[in-house]
């Protein structure tokens, strides 16, 4: 366990090095953060209460959407990148032969990469949000605790997602192609661009049932309010059952990977 | 040798070596071909999700800031295809904070071609006519679908925004690669006006807060990409109420920012030390 937290301090601390990225990185964030909530405001100002939300509430989506797009790494990179590379150039074999879970490792370093996006990438656009324009933010602190339960469990299905795509490369060595699309799916269906409750009839019900909803429309929902009571509980659940999922789909491939593929050069 | 003369080799030679390169590595995408056809399917999804989460939006409303869906599209469609444009042929650039960063910089200084050549050439990303061709169907299917009423004047504005428009997103891209000299590791910041103007100029400026519209044409003057000629175009009027003959200032604009973007390029490879020094 004291590995583990060793990996992700190191994680953390890697991104923390980045000063000039970090700050180019809110920068954009927040021109983005801009871009989006004044459209947001012509369509609900058109259709009041669409998804449910008030206008105030879908501002606060973008902004939410913003401060965590670097922390969930819904586009492709996010560290694993790296992984995929030494799967591709052969250094896994090395990797596999520590004494350390490969998954909890790079589960580990990702951890520490979100934890220091959160602050470095988040806070920043969230504040200046707030400042420009209405915003629901919450008083109250259970939900701000539930609200980061879930970003938690929103960066470990994010990476759940990733560290498939990395495994790829085991048998397809160029694995760029299914993360530009698994990045897409990503984006999409994450609720990134639009609120997944405004997406039109089933085909919302089912975008909100896939794994990418629990990387930003349940964290959303959950400091929105959505969710009464225990129902926030459910929502939480959701997520954690597609991490699990995911994070188990990821070991068997894991292990049908190293049993059967010949390592690079080996 | 006259002055012209000389000029007028050197620009041909900075040409030849431009098109040798990308020769080069189109060669070297198309060798992997499944990869290149996935990447190109990729980065036309990519472009062609934005417009799908616009028509999302239209499946609730009929108009979105007093424009209805095909004048929106046209919007979106010349704006991408100007940034697909410029991305396509130089959006490379913005690799230029690595380069220096980690020193290989230097390489392409004591080859025998122009270094902005080479950068912009530089892992030339074939994939990226997907974009190109997604906001390209998008504009012709705008185009015709928008009440326009067409003479060859209006044909040459609409040539002309695109042309001028890649142009300015070409000088943007050039201005944050010669920031990069600097502030090697702030690559973002130019995606907010790359990739965040093309996002923004999607959108009808009649959505947007005034001071924001302002900022987008007198300070980083994005709205000469698709705003002022797409609105002329439409018959609409601008919302900061500039005079008209402003609507076809695109090619001029977009010369400036040529001119600025050069002089900034200049001015910061002059500057660069390489690493470690």
């Amino acid at each position: 366990m004291g590995l583990y937290a060793a990996v992700a301090r190191g994680g953390f601390r890697r991104y923390a090095t980045y000063r000039t990225a970090t700050a180019a990185g809110v920068f954009t964030n927040t021109v983005f953060g801009f871009i989006i909530a004044y459209t947001y405001q012509a369509l609900w100002a058109e259709r009041p209460r669409l998804g449910g939300y008030d206008q105030a509430q879908a501002l606060t989506f973008v902004w939410v959407g913003q401060a965590l797009l670097a922390t969930v790494a819904l586009a492709i990179g996010g560290g694993l990148d790296e992984l995929q590379e030494r799967i591709r150039n052969g250094d896994i074999a090395v990797d596999l032969h520590r004494p350390a879970d490969l998954q909890l490792w790079w589960l580990a370093a990702d951890l520490g990469r979100a934890g220091f996006q959160l602050l470095g990438r988040g806070v920043v656009p969230m504040a200046v949000g707030a400042l420009a324009f209405d915003l629901a933010l919450p008083a109250d602190p259970a939900l701000w605790a539930a609200f980061l339960v879930s970003v938690v469990l929103a960066v470990t299905v994010g990476f759940a997602l990733r560290y498939l795509v990395a495994l790829t490369a085991f048998w397809l060595l160029d694995s760029a192609g299914v993360a530009v699309l698994s990045g897409l799916a990503a984006m999409f269906f994450s609720g990134m661009l639009l609120p997944l409750r405004a997406f039109p009839g089933g085909f919302g019900e089912v975008a909100r049932l896939l794994p990418w909803a629990s990387a930003l429309q349940v964290p959303a929902d959950v400091l929105l309010g959505r969710y009464e009571g225990a129902a926030v509980l459910g929502a939480l659940a959701f997520q954690a059952g597609w991490a699990a999922a995911l994070l188990t789909v990821g070991r068997l491939v894991q292990s049908a990977a190293t049993r059967k593929v010949v390592v690079q050069g080996g | 040798m006259a002055e012209s003369f000389g000029r007028a080799a050197l620009v041909r030679h900075g040409v030849r070596a431009y098109l040798l390169i990308v020769a080069m590595w189109v060669r070297s995408t198309l060798t992997y071909r499944a990869s290149f056809v996935i990447m190109a399917v990729g980065n036309a999804a990519g472009s062609g999700l934005e417009f799908v989460t616009i028509l999302l939006m239209f499946s609730h409303i009929d108009t979105l800031g007093g424009f209805g869906l095909p004048e929106v599209a046209l919007l979106c469609g010349s704006s991408a295809t100007a940034l697909g444009l410029a991305d396509l042929l130089l959006g490379n650039v913005e690799r230029l904070g690595s380069r220096v960063r980690d020193g290989t910089l230097d390489i392409l200084l004591v080859r025998p071609a122009p270094v902005y050549v080479q950068v912009a050439a530089d892992r030339f990303a074939l994939r990226r006519v997907g974009r190109l061709a997604q906001a390209m169907v998008v504009l012709g299917w705008a185009l015709t679908r928008v009440q326009v009423d067409w003479t060859p004047g209006r044909v040459v504005l609409v040539a002309a925004m695109l042309l001028s428009g890649a142009a300015i997103f070409g000088a943007i891209f050039t201005l944050g690669a010669a920031f990069q000299f600097w502030a090697q590791d702030a690559a973002q910041v130019q995606n907010s006006f790359t990739y965040g103007g093309n996002a923004m100029l999607q959108y009808p400026p009649s959505v947007f807060a005034k001071d924001l519209v302002r900022g987008a044409t007198f300070v980083v003057p994005l709205a000469f990409v698709n705003w002022l000629p797409a609105l002329r175009l439409m018959g609409r009027d601008d919302p900061l109420g500039l005079p008209g003959w402003v609507d076809f200032m695109g090619p001029v604009v977009a010369a400036v920012m040529c001119g600025g973007a050069a002089l900034a390029w200049r001015a910061g490879l002059r500057g660069y030390r390489s690493t470690g020094s």
